[in-house]
């Protein structure tokens, strides 16, 4: 019999905590399929941050380390620069590198740290029960926003993808997004592209992935989905801001 | 080698090297930049690598990942870099990290000054951090002392998988004296089977965490990290005593206070008063040895420090009551002088109560 699909080596076999519908579970599983096609499964460490993806060490399957909240890329920093041969990657979310570890992330991309960041951005702080985070849109209810994100209070929303493209450091940064399959294969592309940027060692790589809570936003699984597109694409317009010269393949 | 007339900063940081330290996650802040620079310069040709960090705080959350990888590492700093960096210490005490993390303390609270300080021994030696963990800190004297201490720092560090905090003040860091290094560098290292450095073949992932979602079994993790404590409690404490062995009254001292008290102690003996002098040299775990030995026949203790009032409490602790314990100590960066010490010294002989409330 002809074998046309297998789960991928790169997640252990352990079912996750994320909730129903939350696009978390299909951005590890694109990490871990790039990971396992480039066989550096063995040759990577992980940094996982705090939030909803804190327990992400469980899911990959390879050495992974766990870092204050927004210090992931301050972690990712110390190790790459012991193990320059191995892989270094964070995964981290809105609240986590956006707000708390904004400092940290700039520095490492402007430090041109040859490490490779998962940002996933789902526009509020999940783990924590939905609060506002610095992603959270103009108008968006949350439980720290109840009345709507409001420009004149709590100012606009952080382009992270745009803010760190302007970095000398950076050398790949790109925003994709998980809503429908075919920005799933794009998002896929784009991470296989920044694991390979590292691999070249060009420097800093950074992939925003926009995500989905239908937990703290209140909506079902497919509004969610639909949510993305009608409210985040305008905010957070997806394509690469800066791009490295190695050819990235799925 | 032969002897070198060196600066603190810079005794600490080449006996680092010593102690087989490749890496260095630094932040500048006065009185302990001379470290910071040392190293920028030296560990590069030493074959490993210096790295000025962003903040206090990511400094030490670089010196997390990098002893994550079972290297020796260090970070440095002075009092209130020494405050940005207590997230990432409880950090590394949670997850059982190895790691030196130098605090050359001055002047607070707050901004403070920037002349020599013993005010954050409560910090260093309580915790510091959030969470129920302690950490082994030395306080050395002098210089050449410092190079013994820092290859201790390691060797307890790696055999206990902990954070250890050297704790010196501005004083320390600036001044200059002759030191001798060992000829060959010592660097007794131990084999380290959880490092996160990718499994290249070695069997299943590994994991770096200090997260336990599970009430019972982080209880379980905690019950573990105070084994740990207690068995360095038993086996690290260290300490100096001077005179003590016929003394009826004792200064209790550490760090360069020790020093200035040496010579009050001295000056009352020639004036008939039998002093002694206790110096613990690790804070903590505290020297309870010294205290035991003598507070029965102790007619009185006086701890000096350059604080509120900090360490005396430990010495109370020690003592549990069965002697009198007084206190004398200067603030905000004021060095006690040996007069001062002698005459608080000569007050406490005399049955006076020194300044019990504090200063």
């Amino acid at each position: 019999m002809k074998t046309v699909f297998e789960k991928t080596s790169g997640l252990k076999d352990t079912p996750t905590h994320y909730c129903p519908g939350c696009t978390h579970g299909i951005i590890h599983r694109l990490v871990a399929e790039v990971l396992e096609e480039m066989d550096i499964l063995e040759d990577t460490v992980g940094v996982a941050s705090v939030g909803c993806s804190v327990l992400s060490y469980d899911y990959f399957n390879c050495d992974m380390t766990q870092a204050a909240h927004g210090r992931a890329p301050a972690v990712a920093t110390g190790i790459k620069r012991v193990l320059p041969d191995r892989f270094v990657f964070t995964y981290q979310g809105d609240g986590d590198l956006a707000s708390i570890g904004i400092g940290e992330a700039i520095h490492a991309a402007a430090r041109g740290e040859n490490i490779t960041i998962i940002f996933v951005n789902n526009a509020i702080y999940g783990m924590t029960g939905g609060q506002m985070a610095p992603t959270t849109l103009i108008g968006q209810k949350t439980a720290t926003s109840p009345d709507g994100r409001n420009a004149a209070l709590q100012g606009m929303p952080i382009k992270v993808a745009e803010l760190m493209a302007t970095l000398d450091g950076a050398a790949h940064i790109e925003r994709v997004s998980a809503h429908d399959v075919p920005n799933i294969i794009k998002a896929k592309k784009a991470i296989r592209k920044a694991f390979e940027t590292q691999k070249a060692g060009l420097g800093f790589s950074l992939i925003e992935v926009l995500s989905s809570c239908p937990t703290n936003w209140g909506l079902s699984p497919t509004e969610s989905l639909e949510w993305i597109k009608e409210n985040m694409l305008p905010i957070f317009p997806l394509g690469v801001y800066k791009n490295s010269s190695v050819g990235g393949k799925a | 080698m032969g002897k070198l007339l060196m600066k603190g900063n810079e005794v600490i940081a080449e006996a680092a090297v010593h102690a087989g330290c490749k890496y260095f996650f630094g932040y500048p802040i006065t009185p302990q930049s001379e470290l910071v620079a040392y190293m920028a310069r030296r560990l590069p040709e030493a074959g490993g690598l210096f790295l000025q960090a962003e903040s206090e705080i990511a400094a030490i959350n670089m010196v997390y990942g990098a002893a994550g990888t079972g290297v020796r590492v260090m970070t440095s700093s002075s009092s209130p870099g020494f405050s940005l960096k207590q997230e990432g210490i409880s950090y590394l005490a949670g997850a059982e990290l190895p790691a030196l993390i130098v605090n050359i303390a001055r002047g607070g609270p707050g901004l403070g000054n920037i002349q020599p300080a013993q005010s954050d021994y409560f910090q260093v030696t309580k915790g510091g951090g959030h969470g129920d963990y302690n950490i082994p800190v030395l306080a050395p004297a002098t210089l050449q002392e410092i190079i013994d201490l820092i290859r201790e720092a390691f060797e307890i560090a790696d055999r206990y998988r902990t954070p250890v905090i050297l704790l010196g003040d501005g004083m320390l860091g600036q001044m200059m004296e002759a030191v001798e290094f060992p000829e060959k560098p010592a660097v007794k290292e131990t084999h380290k089977e959880w490092t996160t450095t990718g499994t290249r073949g070695d069997g299943a992932p590994r994991v770096i965490t200090s997260l336990d979602l599970n009430a019972e079994s982080l209880e379980q993790r905690n019950e573990h990290l105070q084994r740990k404590f207690a068995s360095i409690r038993q086996n690290e404490a260290r300490f100096e005593t001077l005179y003590c062995e016929d003394a009826d009254y004792f200064v209790v001292a550490y760090g360069t206070v020790a020093r200035i008290a040496v010579n009050a102690v001295k000056k009352a003996r020639k004036d008939g008063v039998k002093a002694g002098l206790i110096r613990p040299i690790t804070l903590w775990p505290f020297p309870l040895q010294p205290f035991i030995d003598t507070r029965d026949r102790a007619k009185g203790y006086l701890a000096v420090e350059m604080s509120a009032g900090q360490m005396v409490d430990d010495v109370r602790l020690s003592v549990n009551g069965r002697a009198a314990v007084s206190f004398f100590g200067r603030t905000g960066g004021v060095v006690p002088t040996q007069e001062e010490i002698y005459e608080q010294l000569i007050i406490t002989a005399g049955g006076g109560d020194v300044n019990e409330n504090g200063i």
